[in-house]
C-alpha cells in the first residue's frame, strides 16, 4: 500500500492534426500535437501539487487526463492504486465521484440558466443522491466555501453574483461530492487581485479541514510558491524539473526553471529586477525540437548532446528531479 | 521636466440607468524619461483615464471637468482637429490592452506601420516611411525583413512588439501602455517589460503604465497612483507606495500580492467587491471594505491631501495619523 492519491506513469496524450486533402494524398504521415509526452509524478494525500509552465506546455491537458475528461494515448493513471487510464464510462462513474475539477473561468464554467442551487446540486443528482440528503449537502458545502447564509445565494443566477463568488460556487460544485482529489486549473487567473487570496486560502483551509488533495495548475510561480507543497515545471509536454516547491524555487537546476523564476517581477521596487536570459517563444508542439526540447532557447547550451540526446529525468537527491544534461552524472 | 499634468479630471459616461462616474477627480503627472503607473482592479477607471488623455472616449463618455496640461497646452480644451493633427501619435500614443489583437489581419505589418507614419506626417514618402518602419522594428528587436509578414505569421510577443514599434512611429514624447504584459507568457512578458524600460531610457519617453499587477509597477515605474472606484486612493513614488503605503486599500493590495522572493507569508484578501459606479457608496468609496472605517468615513468624502512631500492620499485615517492624531 503506497501513500499516494494519484500516480501517473509515462503519461502521453497526442492529438492528431487534421491535414488538408492534398497533403493527405501526398502523404507525409499523420502529424500529432504532443501535448503531454511521457510525464510521471504522484500526488500524496493532503498535498497541493503544482504544475507550472507557459501556455502550450501541456499542463491543462495533464489535468484533464487525470480526471479522465479525455483518454490518454498511452501511459497509466492510478487513482488510489487503481488503474483508471483505460476504464470505460460505466466503471469510471463511481470514481468520478471521488475526483473533481475546477475550471479557469468562472464566467464560462457555470450554466447561466440555472440557479446556484441547481449548479451545486447537479453532481449529486447525477450520482443518485436526492431529497433531504442532497439539500443538506448543498447547505453544508455552501457553508464550507463561505457563501453564507446559503439562503441568500441558492436562488440567484450566476450573473447576479460577483466573480469571486462565482468561483466559490465552482469550488462548491467540485466539493459537494466530497472528493478526495481536485484538479484546480488556474482557478484565480480571471479574478481581481484583492479576491484571489480569498479563493487560495479557501483551498488551503479545505485541505486542512477535509483532507482533499489538489493538483494546482498555474503559470504564476509566485502564486505556486504560496500554496503548493510540491511543484513540477513543464515544457512542451515534458516535465523538466520537479521537487518540493521550496527547493525548486530556491535552488532551481534546470535552465528553464531558472529563466522562469528570474522573469517573474517582484512587487518591491528596491529588490532584484527581472532578467531575461531566454530568447524567443515556446516552439510548436507539433514539431518539437530534437534532443532536449529546450535546446533552441537554452542560455547554457553545452553542445551536440543537447541537440541529439533527450535528457532523462534524474534524481539529484532530496526528492528533486531534473531533466538536463548539465546535471547528468 | 514635467510632460503631462492632469488636474482633477472627471470623465462620466451616460448610460440608460444613469451617469457612471468612471473617473472622478483624478490628478497625477508624468515626467520626461519617467513612468507613472496607474494601478487598480478592473473597473477602477484606469483605462478611462488614458482614453481621456487622448480624447478617444466612446461616444457616451464625456470629460466633464478638469485640466490636462501637456507641455503647457490644455488637452481638455483643444479642438478635435488640433488633437488629431498635432497630438495623437505625434506627441502621445497608446499601446492598447490585448495589442496583439489590435493589428489588422488582412494587411502586412509594413503596410500598417507606413500608413500610420504617412497619415500623420504628410511630407513623408512611402520609401522613407518604410525605412523608418524597418528601423523601428529593429529597435524593438524584430528583423526588418519581417515587415512583409502578416500578423498571423507573428507570435504573440512579436505582435506586441510590433504594436509598440507602431506606437513609436511618429516619435511621440509620451507613451501610454495599457496592460502591456497581460495575456503574454511569463518569459515573453518579461521581454516586453524590459523593452519598455529600455525604450523609456533611450528615447527619453514619458510613460503612463496601466496595469492591475503591482509587481509590474515596481519593475518599471518611478511614481504610481493606486486607483479605486474612479478616484486615486494614493499617489507617491514607488518606494513610498510599496514601503510605506498609507491607504488601507494600497496596504490590502500589497498584502494580496504573492512574491517569489522573501518570506512565505499567508496572502490576505480584501473582503467584499468593488462598488457599482452607478451608485458609489457615500463618503469614502472604500469604506464598506475598510477595516478601519469610522463614522466620518461613511459620510464625508476624504480629500486628496499631501501628507509628505510628493505623497498624496485620500483617507481620513492616514491624514489624521500624519497629523499625529489618534485614529
Amino acid at each position: 500500500m503506497s501513500a499516494q492519491v494519484v500516480r501517473v506513469e509515462n503519461l502521453k496524450k497526442w492529438f492528431p492534426v487534421r491535414v488538408g486533402f492534398f497533403k493527405s494524398i501526398l502523404g507525409g504521415g499523420q502529424l500529432f500535437v504532443r501535448a503531454v509526452d511521457d510525464v510521471s509524478f504522484e500526488v500524496k494525500p493532503r498535498e497541493i501539487y503544482g504544475l507550472a509552465g507557459e501556455s502550450g506546455s501541456g499542463k491543462t491537458t495533464t489535468g484533464r487526463l487525470l480526471v479522465r475528461l479525455i483518454s490518454p494515448t498511452s501511459g497509466k493513471i492510478f487513482f488510489k492504486n487503481q488503474d483508471i487510464s483505460s476504464l470505460g464510462d460505466k466503471t469510471l462513474k463511481p470514481i468520478r465521484k471521488r475526483m473533481q475539477i475546477i475550471f479557469q473561468d468562472p464566467y464560462e464554467s457555470l450554466n447561466p440558466r440555472k440557479y446556484v442551487r441547481g449548479i451545486v446540486e447537479e453532481p449529486l443528482l447525477i450520482h443518485g443522491i436526492v431529497g433531504k440528503e442532497a439539500e443538506d449537502r448543498v447547505h453544508e458545502v455552501m457553508e464550507n466555501v463561505q457563501l453564507t447564509p446559503p439562503e441568500d445565494f441558492l436562488f440567484r443566477f450566476p450573473h447576479e453574483i460577483s466573480g469571486g463568488q462565482r468561483q466559490r460556487v465552482a469550488v462548491a460544485r467540485a466539493l459537494v461530492l466530497q472528493p478526495e482529489f481536485i484538479v484546480a486549473d488556474e482557478p484565480v487567473s480571471m479574478l481581481d487581485v484583492s479576491i484571489r487570496a480569498e479563493i487560495l486560502n479557501l483551498m488551503t483551509d479545505l485541505r486542512e479541514k477535509l483532507g482533499v488533495s489538489f493538483l494546482y495548475i498555474t503559470h504564476d510561480l509566485a502564486l505556486a510558491r504560496h500554496i503548493c507543497d510540491s511543484l513540477a515545471v513543464m515544457y512542451l509536454g515534458k516535465i523538466v524539473e520537479k521537487g518540493s516547491t521550496e527547493t525548486l524555487l530556491t535552488e532551481p537546476l534546470h535552465p528553464y526553471t531558472q529563466a522562469l523564476i528570474s522573469a517573474v517581477p517582484v512587487p518591491d521596487p528596491t529588490s532584484r529586477r527581472i532578467e531575461v536570459t531566454v530568447k524567443g517563444e515556446i516552439p510548436s508542439p507539433v514539431t518539437p525540437p530534437s534532443g532536449c526540447r529546450f535546446h533552441t532557447r537554452c542560455p547554457v547550451y553545452i553542445g551536440d548532446i543537447c541537440r541529439t540526446k533527450e535528457p532523462p529525468l534524474i534524481d539529484v537527491g532530496k526528492n528533486h528531479y531534473v531533466a538536463c544534461h548539465l546535471h547528468a552524472k | 521636466m514635467e510632460l503631462l499634468n492632469v488636474q482633477d479630471l472627471k470623465t462620466y459616461f451616460t448610460t440608460k440607468s444613469g451617469s457612471v462616474k468612471a473617473v472622478d477627480g483624478v490628478s497625477f503627472d508624468v515626467e520626461k524619461r519617467k513612468a507613472t503607473g496607474l494601478a487598480g482592479e478592473s473597473g477602477c477607471g484606469k483605462t478611462t483615464t488614458a482614453l481621456s488623455v487622448l480624447r478617444i472616449l466612446p461616444s457616451n463618455g464625456k470629460i466633464v471637468s478638469g485640466k490636462m496640461l501637456f507641455k503647457g497646452l490644455d488637452l481638455a480644451q483643444l479642438d478635435e482637429e488640433d488633437m488629431r493633427e498635432d497630438i495623437r501619435w505625434q506627441e502621445i500614443s497608446i499601446v492598447f490592452q490585448g495589442a496583439m489583437n489590435a493589428l489588422n489581419p488582412v494587411y502586412n505589418i509594413g503596410h500598417q506601420m507606413t500608413e500610420a507614419i504617412m497619415l500623420h506626417e504628410k511630407n513623408v514618402e512611402h520609401q522613407e516611411a518604410l525605412e523608418r518602419a524597418g528601423k523601428l522594428m529593429e529597435l524593438v528587436g524584430i528583423n526588418a525583413s519581417r515587415l512583409d509578414n502578416y500578423p498571423h505569421e507573428f507570435s504573440g510577443g512579436m505582435r506586441q512588439r510590433a504594436m509598440i514599434a507602431m506606437a513609436l512611429s511618429c516619435n511621440p514624447s509620451l507613451l501610454i501602455a495599457d496592460e502591456p504584459a497581460t495575456a503574454l507568457d511569463v518569459i515573453v512578458a518579461a521581454q516586453v517589460l524590459k523593452l519598455l524600460k529600455e525604450l523609456k531610457e533611450r528615447l527619453e519617453l514619458g510613460m503612463i503604465l496601466i496595469t492591475h499587477d503591482l509587481s509590474i509597477i515596481a519593475e518599471i515605474c518611478e511614481k504610481s497612483a493606486i486607483m479605486y472606484a474612479g478616484k486615486i486612493a494614493e499617489y507617491a513614488d514607488v518606494v513610498s507606495i510599496f514601503k510605506e503605503p498609507q491607504h488601507p486599500y494600497t496596504q490590502g493590495l500589497i498584502g494580496a500580492f504573492p512574491s517569489i522572493t522573501g518570506k512565505r507569508v499567508k496572502m490576505t484578501s480584501i473582503p467584499g467587491t468593488t462598488p457599482d459606479l452607478l451608485r458609489p457608496p457615500p463618503g469614502c468609496r472604500f469604506h464598506p471594505r475598510c477595516k478601519y472605517a469610522k463614522d466620518v468615513c461613511k459620510t464625508k468624502e476624504p480629500e486628496f491631501s499631501q501628507i509628505e512631500k510628493g505623497h498624496f492620499v485620500s483617507c481620513h485615517k492616514a491624514v489624521a495619523e500624519a497629523k499625529r492624531q489618534k485614529w
